[in-house]
């Protein structure tokens, strides 16, 4: 059978559409502006998610494994049938470390899905410098591993990370707290022991909360000072894909008895918020969609009409029903192509527009925004189907219309 | 035998309270290449008759053989075909497509069959045009012609896929009266040269005599079909 090209609708049905040149105009501006207005929006949501997220997780580990909590065993099994009122005081819970962690160490490293691990002894304790004293949180890390878990040596703002023996990092407002500088000493104090640190480097981990009270020293340091020789208070975890995060810790809950927190389950407020958003989007797209769609439709609506007489003609000659059919639907198909092009240019422009002229308190760019070319390429892709969807209707109208009347019109 | 009709009834409304029957009962024989003119009052059912035989529309009762083949109760995409292969059309009003430039206008239907115009489909076009007296104004659109050399385009395009049979709609009915003689002599000459059969309806009885036979069209009914004397001379060729 010979291949049928449809070289006579997509003549007729681009005729038609020059012929109308305001009309088309008009409506492929109101296609290029609702696709403008969809790939913008998802650039900026996109942009803000990733920026939101980037900042949260950049401080922290995407699962962290904990020793479970202590918790009080009842004094005898209660024998079927009694009951008992009682009222069972929680125990206070004291740093503990997680068992047997240096063994664990390489089976989660090895573990799907994982990209770093990272121990770490983390507590509470104060500052001293002079007169000052402040309360701290005292993290204990190897450097190595736990810059893989927060990238720690990109927020350094002085000074170069180190933590060898007697040193420490400190946050940059907990530095300005007690005067410190790069290279000056303090004394770190928590309930046990005393120690003294020589600082190597300010941070900014993103929160100005976390940098008043953070001070990280070398893994051994912490467990002296408190009171876990080899022990590890907290496992923490990246993974390669960070909305994952929940199922990787969900199977990891299922596998070891200890406390497992994913961050999505640390920040719950945090990731209810970016679904509001998603969803909200999502909505606004719709939306703008199916204004879209009503536009084509209507103006191709008008077109079947006003061209009545040219289908009734084409019709008389031998234009099927079919072709007939295709020449509207290459119609909303052209509109939605070319009013997608346009759209994407218009996006591309408003990004610029925001990235340029919007700016922070300190002057800088909000956060960075881009229409990746995916996401350009799938609006467009939707906007085209959008307008051959839209041209359904009127194109089954122009194929049902009677040759001898529309001739007549 | 071209066309056969039999007892040809056509009604409108059907079973409603409005039904009304324009055709009563048509019997109509038409041979390959005669030239005939389809006269009648307004009203008389003239352009039914022709929205039938072009395949436009459906009769109600009766029969109608096309080249011998009985068309009654062929789906539309049949009569679509049968349409494009074997009847060409000229109406009196909107003949083109404004988009379009003249030549294009007479490539349509290669193009609508084929879905390209083949080099042989446009050295066609261009023959036609020269003979109807429009090889100058190939590449104008529509809008830029006059009435009567529209008119010639939409013959041109009639003629293009050979069809044995043309069916005009008062084909100078929107022309004055040069232009009209100029039309229908050049549909003479085409029916001459070419042995085209003609279905011309019109209101001129100056035109209808320049036919070969002659149907007249009252209430519905055929109340006159006679051979025609050639009562004027032909006008001569372009």
């Amino acid at each position: 059978m010979r291949r049928y090209w449809p070289g006579f609708e997509w003549q007729v049905a681009w005729r038609f559409l020059r012929e109308g040149r305001m009309q088309t105009l008009l409506i492929i501006v109101g296609v290029a502006a609702g696709v403008a207005v969809v790939a913008y929006i998802s650039a900026l949501i996109e942009g803000l998610q990733a920026n939101t997220l980037a900042k949260t997780l950049g401080a922290q580990a995407h699962i962290s494994l904990r020793a479970p909590e202590d918790l009080v065993a009842p004094a005898a099994r209660l024998e079927a049938g009694t009951a008992v009122l009682s009222d069972t005081q929680p125990r206070a819970q004291r740093l503990r470390s997680v068992a047997n962690w240096q063994a664990l160490l390489p089976v989660l490293q090895a573990t799907p899905g994982v990209a770093a691990v990272s121990p770490m002894v983390s507590g509470s304790g104060l500052a001293l410098r002079g007169e000052a004293a402040l309360a701290i949180a005292l993290l204990g890390v190897e450097l190595e591993r736990y810059d893989r878990i927060v990238n720690l040596r990109s927020k350094v703002v002085a000074g170069r990370a180190s933590l060898q023996p007697g040193e420490a990092i400190i946050g940059r407002e907990l530095a300005a707290d007690l005067g410190l500088r790069v290279g000056d000493r303090l004394t770190l104090r928590t309930g046990l022991v005393s120690d003294a640190a020589r600082v190597t480097a300010l941070v900014d981990l993103g929160v100005k909360g976390l940098n008043r009270r953070t001070v990280i020293v070398p893994l051994r340091a912490a467990q002296n000072l408190q009171g876990l020789p080899g022990g590890a208070t907290h496992l923490d975890l990246t993974v390669t894909d960070v909305w994952a995060a929940q199922a990787l810790a969900d199977s990891l809950r299922r596998q070891h008895p200890l406390r497992v927190e994913s961050w999505q389950e640390s920040n719950a407020q945090l990731v209810s918020a970016l679904n509001a958003q998603s969803v909200s989007t999502t909505i606004i797209r719709a939306v703008v969609l199916v204004v879209v769609v009503l536009g084509i439709a209507s103006v191709l609506v008008v077109s079947v009409v006003q061209k009545g007489r040219e289908i009734g003609i084409l019709r008389a000659m031998g234009a099927t029903r079919g072709q007939m059919q295709r020449i509207f639907l290459l119609q909303g198909a052209v509109v939605g192509a070319l009013g997608s092009l346009l759209g994407i240019a218009l996006a591309v422009a408003l990004v610029w527009a925001f990235t340029t002229f919007v700016r922070g308190l300190d002057g800088l760019p909000l956060f960075a925004i881009t229409v990746p070319v995916p996401t350009a390429l799938r609006v467009a892709l939707i906007a085209t189907l959008c307008g051959v969807l839209a041209a359904v209707a009127p194109a089954r109208r122009a194929a049902a219309m009677d040759p001898a009347q529309a001739i007549r019109m | 035998m071209l066309i056969e009709l039999q007892g040809l009834r056509k009604r409108y409304n059907l079973g409603q309270p409005n039904e009304a029957e324009v055709l009563h009962g048509i019997d109509l024989r038409v041979q390959r290449g005669e030239f005939l003119a389809l006269m009648g009052p307004s009203g008389s059912g003239k352009s039914t008759l022709l929205n039938i035989l072009g395949l436009l529309e459906r009769m109600t009762e009766g029969d109608y053989r096309l080249l011998g083949d009985s068309v009654r109760g062929l789906p539309d995409a049949e009569l679509t075909l049968r349409r494009r292969g074997t009847l060409g059309f000229v109406f009196q009003f909107h003949h083109l497509l404004p988009a379009f430039t003249a030549l294009e206008n007479v490539t349509l239907p290669a193009l609508m069959h084929a879905g390209r115009v083949s080099a042989p489909a446009e050295a066609k076009a261009r023959e036609l045009l020269d003979a109807v007296g429009l090889a100058t104004a190939l590449h104008k659109r529509p809008s830029e012609l006059s009435g009567g050399m529209q008119q010639r385009v939409a013959i041109a395009r009639a003629l293009v896929m050979d069809p044995p049979l043309v069916l005009a709609d008062e084909p100078t009915g929107n022309l004055d009266t040069a232009s009209s003689d100029d039309v229908f002599a050049l549909l003479r000459r085409i029916h001459a040269e070419r042995g085209t059969a003609f279905i011309v309806v019109t209101h001129d009885p100056r035109l209808a005599a320049r036919c070969d036979r002659l149907v007249e069209l009252v209430d519905g009914r055929v109340a006159r079909d006679e051979a025609v004397a050639q009562a004027m001379p032909e006008a001569p060729p372009r």
